[in-house]
């Protein structure tokens, strides 16, 4: 059975070194497999963060051959046997032990979001076709890839000021709801700092469940902020659209 | 509390962050108590996540005909009578308003044409009931589940794991838990305490399980002196990936087949005519694992020793919009393309009929403050569960816990935590630590999963489980001796120490309910008692603690009113049996 030799990541935030390992390579194998078999058999305490070990959870995220991948979706014989195989944790959250991160920066931005909102009186009738677009938001595993190769986040450091590509997904999904009647432009103008992408669409290369982040919600609700903040003769067919028939409104209106 | 252990204080502290926790958190809530909810993995990862094929409701938007009581009949059938049947009822009864909330809440089903929810067939549904989003529902009601209960503000105790829970006298107090992230110790109190933790799938090596499915609640509320019930009554699913290794238990959603998919053997036949030709790919979860196990049994399983499942004769759009996730799994983990060929497959350890002995109504156990939902419970599904019932018993049964948990609450005074209590539990989770050159519990839980699936699968003798009690016992000896290395941050190895006292626990309640019931039944089936018995169709088999030893007794199926047995009945002449 052919042997491929991984260098895995060994530390804390204090710091740390890759450790190298080696694992023999069953068909069909992948990364997160070998990382199981280092725990087995040489490092019981190799910190590993995953569930379903089946591409549905979005727990398994780590740095392969410089790659943002899920684990369990990474083939070993798709990476070269001849050279290690270098598993690093994501760059962007800081490490709490090997290759686990503390991603909870992700679940303080994601209380910022306010919910789904029915229409008032609303009849709950939808077709599929309305419906398609917000599914495809939907899929999002929260597997924090696209958080991580964002480069407002990855090298500017910008978590004060900026929500990151998986919640512009959660946003999309709630105002292209068909039913739903909050405006949420304020909130991606200002607490989610949607200015600060500028559409390179690292997000979208990296994301598993090949939801098209740049081009069917960032850019989208880019439009919308531009339509609501930055064009004067829009807003004002706006206002007088919405004094004769109310559509969505801001949460604090 | 002593100041040496972190303290969190709340009403109704719930264990588990899957369907059942997250819907009975949402209700304790509404319900005005402060509610803490702990879970092993991050929120929104529980196992719930994985869920595909559906949420079964009697919503009739596809078949006008479906009704609650066609959904109750259905199920009574599928669990061959075994059900509590009050259970089966209100769950049947309350399944569509829940899956309406859900809705309401945020969740986009796939719709009908004319704007509704839509419905698709499933096995051992006599109409299509079965609500769903493509082949990722449980995704769904996860995240709509999860915003839902952040915006209305719990506290959830993520990547903390609970090993103890704790008692004031006869009732519950609270819980002791560590950290996994730092390996610290925690202490809860609280009035009420719902175990919202799965099932124990990982006690096979082949199953659609997620790690965390180590049986936790049941050993917890075993330990604490409740009683479990049902325990011989393992799902084994029909379709699990078999090829290539690495892949092997990842499940195939029922929907496959509720698309239309054929299971053929290795010479093109369509062995299901053999065992169920009315129903075929959609008869129950028993029969068809059963069927493909047996055609692997006689050899006439494809290469990798399955079973194939074809859905290719659909259009290649269709297949890629009703089933993505299949579609890229297949594509991804096996280099199969399901729109131009077959797959294979074959049986995998999937869902714990049995758990916690709770009342049907309010989700208690026998233990005052003590409630169990969802997997985690027994009654609703008795010998066999249909797909699509386990997200609705999740609702259902998860409102229902967090409801009576809050009023339990309401009107209990404030519980005192026992200090002899924790430093014992505290001292079990640092035992592993002291001990030097014992056995990593890698090995361990590889022998347990060995042990298991040899002795205690899909087909079970006498003697079988016999031995299989034996080495059940020289485990638990092995297990004291287990020793852990590295530090308490966060240590994988250290953590499954602690999740294998969970599952020895509930191995054994297994192994010992599937001796006792000599016959065969809905999952449990005996080879040296091959036909259902009527008097054992009666009876229940259930476990409790007696000091170190576990007890084994029968106690009777409770009587179903007359008006619901004709349903039973009539339904079975209607349909199929």
């Amino acid at each position: 059975m052919a042997e491929a030799t991984l260098k895995i990541f060994r530390g804390t935030r204090e710091g740390g070194t890759p450790a190298e390992y080696h694992v023999p390579v069953a068909p069909g194998m992948v990364v997160l497999d070998a990382l199981h078999y280092v725990q087995q058999h040489q490092a019981p305490d190799l910190a590993v963060r995953w569930n379903c070990k089946a591409g549905k959870c979005g727990s398994c995220s780590a740095e392969v051959n410089g790659r943002p991948r899920l684990t369990c979706k990474t083939r070993m014989d798709t990476l070269p046997q001849d050279k290690p195989i270098a598993i690093l944790p994501m760059k962007s959250f800081p490490v709490i032990k090997d290759l686990v991160t503390d991603v909870s920066w992700n679940y303080k931005v994601n209380k910022k979001i306010p919910p789904f909102q029915p229409r008032a009186g609303v009849e709950w009738k939808m077709y599929q076709e309305d419906v398609d677009r917000v599914q495809e938001f939907r899929k999002c595993i929260e597997c924090f890839l696209c958080q991580n190769v964002c480069h407002v986040l990855r090298e500017h450091d910008k978590q004060e000021q900026f929500g990151g590509p998986r919640f512009f997904v959660r946003v999309a999904g709630l105002e292209m709801h068909p039913l739903d009647a909050l405006n949420r432009t304020g909130l991606l103008k200002n607490e989610l700092g949607i200015g600060f992408c500028n559409i390179t669409k690292c997000c979208t290369e990296v994301c598993p469940e090949d939801i098209h982040i740049t081009d069917n919600a960032i850019i989208p609700l880019k439009e919308r902020v531009v339509d609501d903040f930055y064009d004067p003769l829009l807003g004002l067919v706006r206002k007088i659209r919405n004094a004769v028939s109310p559509s969505k409104r801001q949460p604090n209106e | 509390m002593n100041a040496k252990y972190e303290t969190h204080e709340h009403d109704v502290l719930i264990i588990g962050a899957g369907g059942a926790g997250l819907r009975a958190a949402i209700e304790a809530l509404a319900q005005g108590a402060s509610v803490g909810v702990v879970c092993k993995s991050l929120l929104g990862k529980a196992h719930t996540v994985m869920a595909e094929g559906g949420i079964a409701a009697a919503m009739a938007n596809v078949d006008e005909a479906d009704d609650w009581r066609v959904h109750f009949g259905d199920t009574m059938r599928g669990g061959k009578m075994l059900n509590n049947w009050r259970m089966a009822q209100i769950h049947a009864q309350e399944a569509s308003e829940r899956v309406r909330e859900l809705e309401q809440w945020g969740a986009l089903f796939d719709r009908t044409k004319d704007g509704r929810i839509l419905q698709r067939a499933f096995g051992g549904h006599t109409f299509k009931r079965l609500c769903h989003v493509g082949d990722r529902t449980g995704l769904e009601m996860i995240r709509t589940l999860q915003d839902r209960g952040v915006q209305m503000g719990f506290d959830v105790y993520m990547e903390c794991a609970v090993t103890r829970l704790l008692k004031d006298g006869d009732r519950i107090a609270g819980a002791f838990g560590y950290w996994r992230e730092n390996g610290r110790f925690v202490v809860f109190k609280a009035k009420s305490v719902v175990l919202a933790t799965g099932g124990i799938g990982k006690a096979w090596p082949i199953t659609s399980n997620s790690w965390e499915y180590t049986g936790d609640g049941m050993a917890l509320a075993y330990d604490a002196g409740a009683d479990l019930m049902d325990m011989e009554f393992v799902q084994f699913h029909p379709t699990g990936m078999v090829w290539p290794p690495g892949v092997q238990g990842i499940l195939v959603t029922e929907a496959v087949r509720g698309e239309g998919g054929i299971l053929r053997n290795k010479s093109g036949e369509r062995f299901m005519e053999r065992y169920d030709p009315k129903r075929m790919e959609l008869s129950t979860r028993d029969v068809v694992a059963r069927a493909i196990y047996t055609e692997v049994r006689e050899g006439r399983g494809t290469e990798h020793g399955g079973a194939y499942l074809d859905i290719s004769q659909k259009p290649a759009e269709y297949v890629k919009r009703k089933l993505p996730s299949m579609y890229h799994q297949f594509l991804e983990l096996a280099d199969v393309d399901i729109t131009k060929g077959p797959m294979e497959v074959g049986p995998t350890c999937h869902y714990m009929m049995g758990g916690v002995k709770v009342e049907a109504d309010t989700a208690a156990s026998s233990v005052p403050g003590l409630f169990a939902a969802g997997e985690a419970a027994a009654g609703l599904h008795g010998a066999n569960r249909l797909g699509g019932n386990s997200l609705s018993d999740l609702l259902v049964f998860g409102r229902r816990a967090g409801l009576a948990a809050a009023e339990h609450a309401k009107r209990t005074s404030t519980p005192s935590l026992d200090l002899g209590q924790i430093e014992e539990a505290e001292r079990t989770m640092l035992a592993p630590f002291e001990r030097k050159d014992g056995e990593s519990p890698y090995t361990l839980h590889a022998d347990l999963q060995e042990n298991m699936q040899k002795l205690v699968g899909i087909f079970r003798t006498e003697e079988d489980l016999r031995l299989a009690l034996t080495k059940i016992e020289e485990l638990k000896q092995r297990s004291t001796r287990m020793t852990v290395s590295g530090s308490r941050m966060f240590n994988p190895g250290w953590h499954l120490s602690r999740d294998l006292e969970s599952m020895l626990t509930v191995v054994e309640a297994v192994t010992r309910s599937a001796l006792a019931r000599r016959e065969s039944r809905g999952a449990h089936s005996r080879i040296d008692y091959p036909k259902p018995d009527p008097s054992w169709g009666k009876q229940n088999n259930v476990i409790s603690r007696r000091g170190e030893s576990m007890e084994l007794r029968q106690v009777p199926v409770p009587d179903m009113p007359e008006d619901l047995q004709s349903l039973v009945i009539e339904e079975k002449k209607g349909s199929a049996a």
